[in-house]
């Protein structure tokens, strides 16, 4: 499941990443890689954009790069 | 001879890099909590025991990679500057992270320590780490300090000497097994054709198998590359199969997660996660709430324009006393006419009208600098992205139109952390829009003289808020038209919530201030002078003599004080300035504009406080005649109707910021043909809402 259907407050294990160039590059250097845990902790109010944690750190994303993470 | 020691401070954003500087070396450059706070490498030097030591803080940066400015500016620097040690900063509360760019660094194959910085904030965290054992698993020197409390900064100095006078221990970072295969292979084959080792053959070897493409750039014209591309498709080849993963960026990231954990489960002790929120996202339970976020936003917003203004205006009548008082008491030591006049008037009247801001520029660098260094400016970024999106903006480029309101020239520069180049563009053409602290005077003056003190602030608020919305019409204007295409992605951090230092932001507002005045005793002084002798010159006797005539004829005293007052607008007009101003007059007449006003209005392009000062030296002659209107504000009030003090104002919101900034814009944009665009494209709108503004107030 792409990550804007997930739920607030759960964890998701990395599956896939559809990106490439340099969006992967961003991804991965905030450790999104396949396999490492993320949680969801929230959206914006017309849901244009999402924050998620990994690790230690609170990543903010739009719209159209939370759907090229794929998590399950 | 003292000995210099050149360090290259390397640190992801957010470790507190420039922090660890004015700890060090008790400078005063400008600290964010923002990713790319630091945007041109900066230079320090000082002094310490037999050694001058020399840092360059390099911009923050997540990985060695070259997609956005600051990253290039960072990875160009270490692979091709000289530089004697790199000096790795992380945060000790979030290492695993952090020890990412380490393992890249380590690969550069220089002499390095790593400081481990907030150590305090680790300790409280209840984080253990063994920074001796930690040292001799990677043979590098890993000093815990914290900059904020200076624990550990002497011993870090130590250990940069110690580091200095050594000789470099050999890395000790390894890759999984088949990755070490590869490496070997393909430095054998370097070593087997004598390949130069001005970077090392390890480096070379990973940077080919890592596909980073500054290595091929140097290695794919030469004769040796028709013996490594065998290889190298062989090692990708290889890797690939062995880790199951396609993209060679993954493997890599891989490979240094799994040193980074093993040395890590050997060397720190964190408590067991509590399934509890930290206080970052308690507070962003409320900041960055989906409904009430932006609310809260904008009264943060609201309240500091009401406190620039309210606050703001109580010593002003104080520094406004002062200055009259410097005024007469320096004009009656002065014999002269001309001489006092030229000071009295021109000098301090200029200068005087530009310091009476500084308590408002004062606390709105104060606003800037608590939404930087807590943290919010990226929630706000976040907050706002989906509507910026909107007009074709980034989330991020909230960050150089915030630092708008401040000053131009830093908002132009940071501007580079977008690292698309159309939405870099875009953002720069829209930050005139954002109206800095040099126009805050003109506003304050003009608000003041036309608008309710209770209404003061909100008008203020208006101005800036309007110009910030007319931006993002701009900006989507410009989108639809001039810069079509695909947008940045949105990744960012958000940093913890931290509490501001008082001393960092005493920093920051001090040196904005000192430059402030500094402009005001040296620019804006001889530019004031210039005006004084525009509008005394040249001067005209017949006239002089014809009205005084006139004057010592009249008995009544109220006639009196018309005739000087008409003496002096006479030979205003028919000075250096007024002639100028007349032939300019036409184009600003259907603004309901006088020749005055669009004299400032033109010295405003060298710079905003030279409008207020010119408005001051303009009106305040004859000063001495008329008690009845003493300030300039009153002078105002009386001579300029309202409609024509809106389009005044929506001028000013608009037309380029000065000259300064239009040659930093230039820089940053990437040439001079944009700097007339801008102008071309800032003056035609400013034209166009003062007149649709002016009518509207008719």
């Amino acid at each position: 499941m792409k990550l804007p259907d997930c739920k607030i407050g759960e964890i998701y294990k990395v599956k896939k990443l559809y990106a490439e160039g340099a969006l992967r590059q961003r991804l991965v250097s905030f450790g999104i890689i396949k396999g490492v845990e993320i949680k969801y902790l929230a959206h914006t109010n017309l849901k244009s954009n999402y924050e998620i944690q990994i690790g230690k750190i609170s990543l903010a994303l739009r719209k159209e790069e939370a759907q090229k993470i794929e998590v399950e | 001879m003292k000995e210099h020691i050149k360090i290259a401070l390397v640190g992801q954003p957010n470790v507190g890099k420039t922090m660890l500087i004015n700890a060090i070396g008790k400078s005063a450059l400008h600290v964010g909590n923002f990713s790319g706070v630091t945007v041109e490498k900066e230079e320090i030097t000082f002094e310490y025991k037999d050694f001058i030591i020399d840092v360059v803080d390099l911009p923050g940066t997540y990985m060695l990679s070259e997609y956005s400015l600051d990253e290039k500016v960072t990875s160009n620097f270490l692979r091709e500057e000289e530089y004697d040690i790199i000096l790795n900063v992380v945060d000790a509360t979030n290492l695993d992270r952090n020890l990412q760019l380490t393992s890249e660094l380590i690969q550069l194959d220089k002499k390095m320590i790593i400081a481990l910085n907030m150590i305090d904030e680790a300790k409280k965290e209840n984080i253990e780490i063994n920074s001796n054992y930690m040292s001799e698993l990677l043979k590098i020197d890993c000093i815990k300090i914290s900059a904020s409390t200076k624990e550990g900064l002497d011993q870090l100095l130590a250990t940069i000497v110690k580091t200095h006078s050594m000789k470099q221990m050999e890395p000790k970072f390894v890759f999984s097994e088949d990755m070490e295969e590869e490496i070997r292979e393909i430095v054998q084959c370097l070593e087997e054709h004598q390949y130069p080792k001005s970077l090392s053959h390890r480096y070379i070897a990973i940077g080919l198998i890592s596909e980073n493409s500054e290595i091929y750039k140097q290695l794919h014209d030469k004769p040796i590359w028709i013996y490594l591309e065998p290889l190298l498709l062989k090692a990708h080849k290889h890797i690939k199969i062995h880790h199951d993963e396609n993209a060679m960026l993954d493997i890599m990231a891989n490979e240094y997660k799994a040193y980074i954990d093993g040395l890590l489960s050997l060397t720190i002790k964190i408590p067991k996660k509590i399934e509890e929120l930290t206080v970052t996202q308690k507070i962003d339970k409320v900041l960055i709430h989906p409904i009430l976020g932006i609310p809260i936003f904008l009264s943060f917003m609201w309240l500091l324009f009401q406190l620039t203004f309210e606050i703001g205006s109580i010593p002003m009548d104080y520094i406004d006393a002062f200055f009259g008082y410097l005024g007469d008491t320096l004009g009656a030591t002065i014999s002269n006419d001309e001489l006092r006049s030229l000071v009295v008037d021109g000098l301090i009247g200029g200068v005087g009208a530009v310091v009476l801001f500084v308590p408002n520029i004062m606390i709105l660098y104060v606003g800037i600098a608590l939404l930087e260094s807590t943290g919010y400016m990226s929630r706000v970024a976040y907050l706002l992205d989906g509507f910026f999106h909107k007009f074709g903006l980034h989330g991020q480029s909230f960050i150089p139109l915030v630092t708008g309101f401040g000053c131009s020239i830093p908002a132009y520069m940071s501007a580079r952390i977008l690292k698309n180049d159309r939405d870099r563009l875009l953002t720069l053409f829209i930050i005139g829009f954002m109206s800095c602290g040099a126009r805050l005077p003109v506003y304050v003056l003009f608000v003041g003289a036309f608008f309710a003190p209770e209404m003061a602030g909100n008008v203020l608020f208006t101005i800036y808020m309007g110009g910030a919305l007319l931006g993002l019409v701009m900006a989507k204007i410009l989108k639809l038209t001039v810069f079509k295409g695909e947008s940045e992605p949105f990744v960012m951090e958000m940093p913890k919530y931290r509490m501001p230092s008082v001393m960092l932001i005493w920093h920051t507002v001090k040196t904005k201030t000192w430059l402030y005045l500094k402009k005001a005793g040296t620019f804006i002084a001889v530019a004031s002078m210039l005006v004084w002798f525009g509008s005394n010159y040249p001067k005209n006797l017949e006239l002089t003599e014809k009205y005084e005539q006139m004057i010592v004829k009249t008995e009544d005293k109220s006639k009196k004080v018309e005739l000087t007052n008409q003496l002096n607008e006479e030979l205003l007009k028919q000075s250096y300035l007024g002639e100028i101003g007349q032939a300019i007059e036409p184009l600003f007449e259907p603004l309901g504009m006088d020749w005055k006003m669009a004299v400032a209005l033109q010295t405003g392009l060298a710079a905003k406080e030279v409008v207020v000062s010119t408005l001051g030296v303009l009106y305040s002659l004859g000063d001495e005649v008329d008690e009845e209107s003493s300030s300039l504000i009153q002078r105002l009030q009386e001579d300029i109707p309202f409609a024509s003090a809106v389009a005044f104002i929506i001028i000013m919101m608009i037309y380029l910021p000065c000259l300064a900034a239009t040659i930093v814009f230039a820089k940053e944009a990437g040439g001079k043909k944009y700097a007339l665009y801008l102008f071309i494209f800032t003056s035609t709108v400013a034209y166009l809402l003062a007149f649709i503004g002016y009518h509207l107030a008719l």
